[in-house]
């Protein structure tokens, strides 16, 4: 009797969790699977498709997606690890850091897009101390859609502002549940801190990597707000083409083949990080 | 050069003093056993030398090197942690080699080297192996072989034998010790293996509360006790304290229950200035011996249990009101209810204060 109500109780435990994730998020993924393939007799049709692949901007969200994808997640990845370790020395004030570094994640994207905004337009802060510095005696376009390479930096500065610190928190708490004894083992047996990092702090971390890598990932793809509030449609991106083609063209089925097309990739890369990432039991220090 | 020395090194943790001023020097080459009650401070010690605990005052010495500062990996020593520490994210190979290939030896000496070090603690079978895929034992050995490898001037170890079998711990004794008299590291081991202690040691450090209470050759300090603590931590069992009096008038005698025990004439002038005060009379089991009746420096004592150990018989005694353990011959006859006659030589006597516990001189 008793292993019976055991044997239950994860189940019970997940059962409330489970039922939102059906809810806000299994069911919509139906629907968008459902408008996505639905011809307007009701039928199956790829016409959707067709339609997404055959637009202009389509090409060009697909470059953007993908660009800032290899753009920021290796930057955001080096920056909050370099940030983890400098909060794991435990230096004194580390603290205060951890809370400076962590005022990004209570900022909602949107806003932290226009607060960007604030900085990089023509009229902007940035603008105005350069100005009054004399470096430059008219404002420069950071955000024209005359200088790409301009735009799309301040959304990769933007956004590895706005989602570095989730990344470090990550990678943080892996850290501290890692026995410090294996890094006083490194030093004592003579590694350098970059050869300790490499051959001890790194592998030892890989668990915490890949959650890193793989949230840090699924964000990159729905990065969105942050590039409507700098960029608008300058610089495309996919999930941007899904709300364009919903809200502006009110064409909700192309909006979802859209968002079909950007769960394919995220699922496909999260896939890709567990094969190229996996450790083995042994490995990780499991009996 | 690499002789050790401590000079003052204080450490504490919040309201513990796990290092109270503790100065010790060892010699280079040296082979200095810490003993001690847990939570002593020897593992405190060990990680202030090794720079893993910074050290609230004193300096320590590396030779002639003012180490106090340094970075671990600038001290050139190897440990062998308590916890092990050793890496489950390499092989064995892998952690063995881990010292080496920070130092950036070339490949085939690291590899002979590891293959020595292996063998050394049987583990050519092994060195595929993740440590998760080990034996507690398994692992210890580990990291006793990469402390090993390394061939350091200072070596380190803490507990290194603690988790293996006493066959195999006796085997690994006679290995270490060997490998000493080979590399003549200076070397600082912790244990709480006493017949490690005594059999490895050049000299002993005993430990208490942060202290260093007594530091000697291994037969001094199982002789010559500093005081009652040292004396009932060191041996197994350990010496035997009797509450005493010294008497008041004529020749100094101690009376110790019905008994009288007269002290050899090097002992007579210390009790002679303690006559009528309290004192303790520490005696080692095997120091004591059956008589057949009531001589000069005999106790009466009744046997309460007695147990058969093989080499010799280990008996608990009651002697006036206390409670005693005797070591005596296997073949000797006696049983539990017997009442007997105990004889020891004064010179084996050690005197204590009652008070402090210190060995009076
Ligand atoms: N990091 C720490 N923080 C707080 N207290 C500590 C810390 N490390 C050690 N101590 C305390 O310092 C004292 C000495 O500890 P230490 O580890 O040196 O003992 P030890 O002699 O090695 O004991 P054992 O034989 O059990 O290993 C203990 O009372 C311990 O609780
Ligand atoms: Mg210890």
């Amino acid at each position: 009797m008793r292993s019976k109500v055991e044997s239950a109780l994860p189940y019970g435990l997940l059962a409330p969790t489970l039922l939102v994730v059906v809810l806000l998020i299994v069911v919509p993924i139906f629907q968008a699977f459902l408008l996505a393939f639905q011809g307007s007799d009701g039928g199956f049709t790829l016409a959707q498709f067709q339609k997404m692949v055959h637009d202009t901007a389509f090409l060009d969200a697909l470059k953007f997606t993908f660009l800032l994808l290899i753009f920021i997640v290796p930057l955001q990845i080096i920056l909050a690890l370099a940030m983890a370790l400098l909060i794991h020395k435990r230096f004194r004030g580390h603290s205060i850091f951890l809370y400076i570094y962590a005022i990004p994640l209570a900022i909602s994207d949107l806003a932290a897009g226009i607060a960007w905004l604030s900085i990089f337009t023509e009229r902007g802060y940035l603008n105005s101390i350069l100005h009054s510095l004399g470096i430059i005696d008219k404002p420069f376009l950071f955000l024209s859609y005359q200088n790409l390479p301009a735009v799309f930096g301040t959304i990769v500065i933007a956004e590895s502002w706005r989602a570095t610190a989730i990344v470090m928190v990550i990678l943080l708490a892996g850290l501290e549940v890692i026995p410090r004894d294996y890094f006083e083992a490194a030093d004592v047996f003579g590694a350098t801190a970059l050869k300790r990092t490499l051959f001890v702090v790194l592998p030892l971390l890989r668990p915490s990597l890949q959650n890193a890598l793989i949230i840090r990932t699924i964000f990159a793809f729905q990065t969105f707000s942050v590039v409507l509030a700098l960029a608008g449609r300058v610089i495309p991106v996919l999930t941007g083409e899904a709300y364009y083609w919903y809200a502006a063209n009110r064409n909700p089925n192309v909006a979802a083949a859209y968002a079909v097309l950007v769960m394919v990739f995220t699922i496909f890369i999260t896939i890709m990080y567990f094969r190229l990432l996996k450790t083995t039991d042994a490995e990780a220090g499991y009996d | 050069m690499a002789g050790i020395k401590f000079d003052s090194v204080r450490r504490v943790f919040g309201k513990t003093v796990a290092s109270n001023d503790v100065s010790l020097e060892i010699k280079d080459g040296e082979f200095m056993v810490l003993l001690g009650p847990s939570g002593c401070g020897k593992t405190t010690l060990l990680r202030c030398l090794a720079g893993l605990e910074r050290v609230d005052g004193g300096r320590i010495y590396i030779g002639d090197r003012d180490v106090t500062d340094l970075a671990p990996r600038d001290r050139k020593l190897a440990m062998v942690f308590q916890s092990y520490a050793v890496f489950p994210h390499l092989t064995v190979f892998d952690n063995i080699a881990f010292g080496l290939k920070m130092q950036g030896r070339p490949k085939d000496e690291i590899k002979r080297r590891v293959q020595e070090g292996a063998e050394l603690l049987q583990l050519q079978d092994y060195l595929a192996r993740y440590p998760a895929q080990l034996s507690g034992g398994q692992r210890q050995r580990v990291a006793v072989a990469r402390g090993i490898v390394m061939q350091a001037q200072v070596l380190l170890m803490d507990e290194p034998l603690s988790n293996l079998d006493a066959l195999l711990r006796l085997q690994m004794r006679a290995e270490l010790k060997r490998l000493h008299a080979e590399i003549k590291a200076t070397t600082i081991y912790v244990t709480h293996d006493q017949v490690e202690a005594l059999s490895l040691g050049d000299r002993i450090a005993v430990m208490k509360s942060g202290r260093i209470v007594q530091c000697d050759v291994p037969m001094n300090i199982y002789d010559d006790p500093a005081s009652v603590f040292v004396g009932g931590f060191i041996g197994t069992p350990p010496m035997n304290f009797l509450k005493g009096v010294v008497s008041a008038e004529g020749a100094p005698q101690v009376v110790v229950g019905e008994s009288r025990i007269a002290p050899t004439p090097a002992q007579t002038p210390a009790l002679a200035a303690r006559r009528g005060q309290p004192i303790l009379l520490g005696i080692r089991p095997e120091n004591l011996a059956f008589a057949s009746s009531a001589q000069r420096n005999t106790l009466r004592g009744h046997v309460v249990v007695v147990e058969p150990l093989g080499s010799h018989k280990l008996l608990t005694m009651q002697v006036s009101g206390e409670t005693i353990k005797v070591s005596v011959p296997p073949d000797q006859s006696v049983a539990s209810g017997n009442d007997v006659w105990l004889h020891f030589d004064a010179d084996k006597i050690r005197w204590m204060d009652a008070g402090s516990g210190d060995t009076i001189h």
